[in-house]
């Protein structure tokens, strides 16, 4: 049925929507060379708008944390309470811009 | 971990409402029903281009063949995306592929429907397309994030699909008394089917509670379908056409619009692969499957010559 064993490789694909805002990642696809990943990620992910651009990645290149280690991988969020600007006093009448 | 506490972990973030991800422990039952119901949704998207791209050619002006030809590549980027949610759980795409082009996977009953009049595009739109939507609007908070986000995606997109089939509606009962009959006539042929694409009664619906309980499903397929037949029955009456269903009432204690018996002898046929164009379908997906199969052999020497060329130029520095 299939002509022969499709070794397509999995990419991800991050896509950047607006001026000034990240690439996010938007989903994955198939394709066997840089090129085509790039043209089928347009195609697929980028139908609409006017994205600015679009990164594609091998999936098996990409170094990823876990969610479930992220209890222990990431600091607690409120244990640093210093890194946050409430957490310094500041007398009222010292106004700043 | 042992199974048991991983289990327990598992359920416990199922009902802090956590999105479950790719990497993550999950109970491989809840991986192999997913990989069911993405994969099957992604053939019915796939599937679901035929009964429209039959009528690209035909389509009755050039305003409505570019929006028909539009709708049709968002249904074939949606199997896309969905066949990538697929791919996170572990499943190859290839397989899945020849799962449908086998007979051996399930898609939407709907698609085994032939189109056989404009109006039956306009009511895709408005009605299929809206019935789409209201379980997929379910499914963008399901627990499994990466099919949640295709979800979110595809919705998005599905909107025009609707109005579009609705401006057709529209155009059509307004039109000529042979447009008025059109319309309804094909009003008359998609409404039972499209209730039946909810899915069996509560009741017999196998996997059902199964799925509610991993928040795959957030809502039965009797709440979903009522949630549309509510929304339906006031555009029918907008568009001064009649529901074929003689039984149809309103429940003023609900509000509710309550139908007549659905006829689930004919869902099991489709499903059994009876359907008036079961057979065909599949038939037009090995085809064009053998067709494309230039393509991808030719992306792929492609991109052999591109790396040699690489390769090349990298020796000669």
């Amino acid at each position: 049925m299939t002509s022969g064993k499709v070794d397509d490789s999995l990419w991800e694909v991050f896509l950047q929507e607006k001026n000034n805002s990240g690439h996010v990642h938007v989903g994955s696809l198939r394709a066997c060379g840089s090129e085509e990943a790039l043209q089928a990620a347009r195609d697929v992910y980028a139908r609409r708008g006017s994205p600015i651009s679009i990164w594609v990645a091998l999936s098996e290149s990409i170094v990823a944390s876990t969610p479930a280690d992220a209890p222990s991988f990431f600091d607690p969020k409120d244990a640093k309470s210093f890194r946050y600007p409430n957490y310094y006093k500041v007398p009222r009448t010292l106004k700043d811009a | 971990m042992t199974e048991a506490s991983r289990q327990f972990d598992f359920e416990g973030r199922i009902a802090r409402d956590e999105k479950i991800e790719p990497n993550d422990w999950m109970p491989s039952r809840y991986r192999r029903q997913l990989v069911r119901m993405i994969s099957q949704h992604a053939h019915s998207e796939v599937v679901g281009m035929l009964p429209e791209g039959n009528w690209i050619t035909r389509a009755p002006s050039l305003r409505r063949k570019i929006s028909l030809l539009a709708k049709v590549q968002d249904e074939a980027g949606h199997g896309l995306y969905l066949y990538g949610a697929a791919e996170t759980l572990g499943a190859e795409r290839e397989d899945l592929i020849n799962l449908l082009l086998g007979g051996d996977a399930r898609y939407s009953s709907i698609f085994n429907y032939p189109s056989v009049t404009w109006g039956d595009v306009g009511v895709i739109g408005w009605l299929v397309d809206q019935a789409a939507m209201v379980n997929q609007t379910m499914l963008t908070k399901c627990s499994y994030g990466p099919y949640a986000r295709a979800m979110i995606q595809i919705c998005k997109e599905e909107n025009f699909h609707k109005r579009q089939g609705m401006e057709i509606m529209a155009v059509l009962s307004a039109g000529t008394s042979a447009q008025r009959a059109m319309a309804q006539d094909a009003l008359d042929r998609w409404w039972w089917p499209t209730l039946m694409m909810f899915g069996p009664p509560d009741e017999e619906s196998p996997h059902s509670s199964e799925l509610i309980g991993w928040k795959v499903k957030m809502k039965s397929n009797d709440e979903l379908r009522q949630w549309f037949v509510d929304l339906a029955v006031p555009q029918a009456e907008a568009l001064d056409l009649q529901i074929p269903d003689s039984e149809l009432v309103r429940d003023n204690k609900t509000g509710h619009w309550i139908s007549g018996p659905i006829n689930w002898d004919e869902f099991r046929s489709i499903l059994r692969g009876e359907g008036p164009c079961n057979r065909e379908r599949i038939e037009s997906r090995r085809e064009s499957h053998l067709e494309g199969a230039w393509v991808r052999e030719a992306a792929r020497a492609y991109e052999e010559k591109c790396r040699k060329k690489k390769a090349l130029e990298r020796e000669s520095l």
